[in-house]
């Protein structure tokens, strides 16, 4: 005596795995399965069709009755509905809560919470990436957490918004004007060119950036003025070079 | 957590916070806790975007932090919460409560706190009324005592809690020798008699209007001093003292609304009065998971009925029986001092209103007759094949054909009797029964697998339709322009035309679908509420 009854018969509600729809198509599959178990009881004996290991008429199929057709192919995506479902509430209340969570979808995306991925690099490295600030995808972070309540390891620096950081920038650019302020500056722009070199080292070191502030605003235009020779405010980017050359077509033959 | 629950947590963070968010968020609720190189490891973010994305859902308390001793030097390990990600959900639903409770400025109280996670009671107070004079007609403006004394409402009722608070903990060495390491994992502890202690607090002043672009030199000039002025202020007393939004009242509210509903709807308006009154008065006496409420004695409902519902003392005391008599049991008594002693009975409320909904997405899936059987199931529990036929009245075969549709829904269940100990099939009873509990929980499944395959198709939508909604945006934006520079009228409509009529109507389709859809989405989570109640109270009852 080997057979399970059991199993078959807990098979027909774990028929769900199959599929989630609820068409007539499902009690098809019941009598699907109950039909190929039939063929497959079959096949082994080959002798009398229909040779169940249990007992057929407690599940509920009588003798000899007509089972409908089994299906050979998964059931469609969207099979029709036989009942429509109900239309939804309205009213002032879900009105006002749709406003409601559409203003705050809305409101989240301009919120420094929103985290954006770091934007893709551009095709070709440009000259003037390294003068033009791009979006601050960097170690930056634009709101202010209570650091106290957050795990060290957690800290990085706080952004300062941009307005008090494009403030400076014009009041520098008046100052070269005059001679001898521009060869003081040099002087310690190259001094703090050997300091930040051994701050450097230092800051890679350790896991926590404790930068204040100020200093992290000087050190960002004093890395612009090192990279150059020049001065910020003489940098021409070339880009009105180009109008002039349209009239003397004749000087590029080689 | 299921797969659908991380499914539409994943989608709620992509929403509120952005992919990277969403990233870090679904990978920690799908293996665990983890610490943050291998967070950053296994999701291959940059180290930095994840720093911040656990600084952002720390500052919402969808995630927590704890310090283990994993590790040479002990490592911190960090773990979200599906439970609390789910709740955003919700959102809208406690602003709007909020909104009704204490008017305008409650509501933006609790939407303030909602988007930042957790904010200083200062903070709060600023934000909200600048907000609030901006909406205001000009030269008014909003004192910021009337938004301190709404705080205070808020959190007298107990809808605002205090955040747990840092305490002083350094992390135990475990390396030998070396010095005590300072602490880099601040222990935070809630303080139970101090949740809701209102900090003293200096406030005085009104909220500041946005000046518009046009005095943008003034403003800068101004913005500086303000700064420094706000530098001042920032010391108002209550530093490191946060408050965030207490769920749990909420819920709570949601629950008694939800009680006095079915009261009212079942009996009538006094008898739902007398629900409501008995509901406020154990308000702060009973814990969210109790099944029954304290019990009050007909003394005290008589004397804390609003005095718009006048009804005799003898009256209250027919009503009262008639609520115990009731067969869905809402009140029941508890004793006989003071006249009677009664108690809401909660644990059963929510049971029906759970049945109650079960009952009705058979209905509305299946039909009224199979709704029938799945009702008469709930009743009688176990039923054979043949009882199922008489007791429903329904012909033989429809009776089968709907079982069986039911059975492969997953939502009966076939259980066996053996009468033999070989399970002989023709000598074994199979009976048919409803198990509510796991059948809520199916039911609760569904919920979130709906409301996440709302949110899908919404994104879908609005991504076809990205051109065109630029377009219009961009077109707003200049009749905007337009408008605040005194244009024509006949700029004005050239700018309009500038969008089709077939792309209007298209916008329009796009945006009535985008509204169904988060209509949807409201409609379903008071389905979700329903079910997770039902759910709780019967785990907390075991």
């Amino acid at each position: 005596m080997g057979f399970k009854p059991a199993t078959i018969c807990l098979q027909t509600e774990r028929l769900n795995l199959l599929s989630h729809t609820v068409t007539s198509a499902v009690c098809r599959q019941t009598v699907l399965f109950l039909s190929s178990a039939v063929r497959m009881a079959g096949r082994g004996r080959g002798r009398g069709r229909g040779q169940l290991t249990f007992n057929i008429e407690a599940v509920g199929i009588g003798k000899g009755e007509n089972l409908p057709p089994s299906t050979l192919q998964p059931t469609p995506l969207f099979p029709p509905m036989e009942h429509k479902p109900v239309p939804l509430q309205t009213g002032e209340e879900a009105e006002y809560m749709l406003a409601l969570k559409q203003e705050l979808r809305g409101a989240m995306k301009n919120l420094p919470f929103y985290i954006r991925p770091a934007a893709p690099k551009k095709d070709v490295e440009r000259y003037s990436d390294k003068y033009q600030s791009t979006e601050p995808t960097d170690n930056t972070i634009e709101w202010d957490p209570d650091w106290k309540r957050l795990p060290r390891e957690l800290r990085v620096r706080v952004r300062k918004p941009l307005k008090e950081r494009a403030l400076p920038a014009p009041k520098c650019a008046k100052k070269p004007r005059v001679d001898k302020e521009e060869i003081i500056r040099k002087l310690e722009t190259l001094e703090k060119k050997e300091e930040e070199l051994s701050s450097d080292e230092e800051e890679r070191e350790k896991k926590q950036e404790e930068e204040e502030q100020e200093g992290e605003e000087e050190y960002d235009e004093e890395e612009f003025e090192e990279e150059t020779d020049y001065i910020m405010s003489y940098f021409d980017n070339g880009e009105e070079f180009g109008g002039d050359s349209d009239d003397n077509m004749d000087e590029a033959t080689y | 957590m299921t797969a659908q629950e991380v499914r539409l947590c994943g989608l709620l963070l992509q929403e509120h916070f952005g992919e990277v968010v969403e990233k870090v968020g679904t990978h920690l609720l799908r293996i665990g806790p983890l610490s943050l190189r291998a967070i950053a490891h296994e999701t291959s973010t940059p180290l930095d975007l994840v720093k911040k994305s656990l600084c952002v859902l720390l500052q919402h308390s969808l995630c927590s932090f704890e310090g283990t001793q994993k590790g040479p030097r002990g490592v911190v390990e960090y773990r979200a919460s599906c439970e609390r990600i789910l709740r955003m959900l919700r959102y809208p639903r406690y602003i709007y409560t909020a909104k009704t409770l204490y008017g305008d400025t409650g509501e933006l109280i609790v939407e303030e706190v909602l988007q930042r996670g957790h904010m200083t009671m200062s903070h709060a107070v600023q934000t909200v009324a600048d907000r609030l004079t901006h909406n205001m007609e000009e030269g008014s403006s909003m004192e910021y005592s009337e938004v301190v004394s709404a705080f205070s409402r808020l959190v007298e009722t107990h809808l605002l809690q205090r955040c747990p608070s840092v305490t002083e903990g350094p992390l135990p060495v475990a390396s030998s020798g070396g010095p005590a390491a300072s602490a880099t994992v601040p222990t935070l502890s809630e303080c139970q008699t101090e949740r809701f202690n209102l900090p003293p607090i200096t406030l005085k002043g009104k909220g500041k209007r946005r000046l518009s672009n046009e005095d943008n030199e003034a403003e800068q000039a101004r913005g500086k001093r303000a700064r420094l002025d706000d530098a001042n202020t920032k010391t108002s007393g209550d530093e490191g003292i946060y408050w965030q939004v207490n769920f749990e009242r909420f819920h709570q509210y949601f629950r008694d609304q939800a009680i006095i509903g079915a009261v009212a709807s079942k009996l009538d308006q006094t008898s739902s009065e007398i629900v409501r009154t008995m509901l406020r008065m154990s308000e702060v006496t009973t814990t969210p998971t109790a099944a029954y409420t304290q019990p009050l004695s007909v003394n005290e409902i008589f004397r804390a009925l609003p005095p718009s519902y006048s009804i005799s003392r003898p009256v209250l005391e027919q009503y009262l029986t008639l609520l115990v008599d009731d067969p869905m049991e809402f009140v029941s008594k508890t004793g006989d001092s003071g006249g009677g002693m009664y108690a809401v009975y909660v644990h059963k409320v929510l049971t029906s209103l759970a049945r109650a909904t079960l009952e009705s997405v058979v209905q509305e899936r299946f039909g009224s007759r199979s709704a029938r059987i799945f009702r008469l199931l709930l009743r009688k529990r176990h039923l054979e094949q043949k009882q199922v036929e008489d007791f429903a009245m329904i012909p033989a075969k429809e009776a089968k054909e709907m079982l069986y549709m039911l059975l492969s829904e997953n939502l009966v269940q076939l259980q066996e009797i053996p009468k033999t100990p070989d399970h002989a099939p023709s000598r074994t009873f199979y009976l048919y029964t409803v198990n509510p509990l796991s059948t809520a929980r199916m039911l609760l499944q569904h919920c979130y697998k709906t409301v996440a395959n709302l949110i899908v198709r919404r994104l879908n939508e609005t991504k076809e339709n990205k051109r065109l909604l630029e377009k219009s945006q961009r077109i707003e934006a200049i009749l905007a322009s337009l408008q605040a520079s005194g244009a024509e009228a006949a700029q004005l409509t050239e700018v309009e035309e500038m969008i089709t009529a077939p792309e209007r109507q298209q916008l329009e389709a796009l945006r009535h679908h985008v509204n169904k859809l988060d209509s949807s989405e409201n409609q379903v989570d008071e389905t979700i509420f329903l079910l997770e109640s039902h759910i709780s109270s019967t785990m907390a009852s075991r």
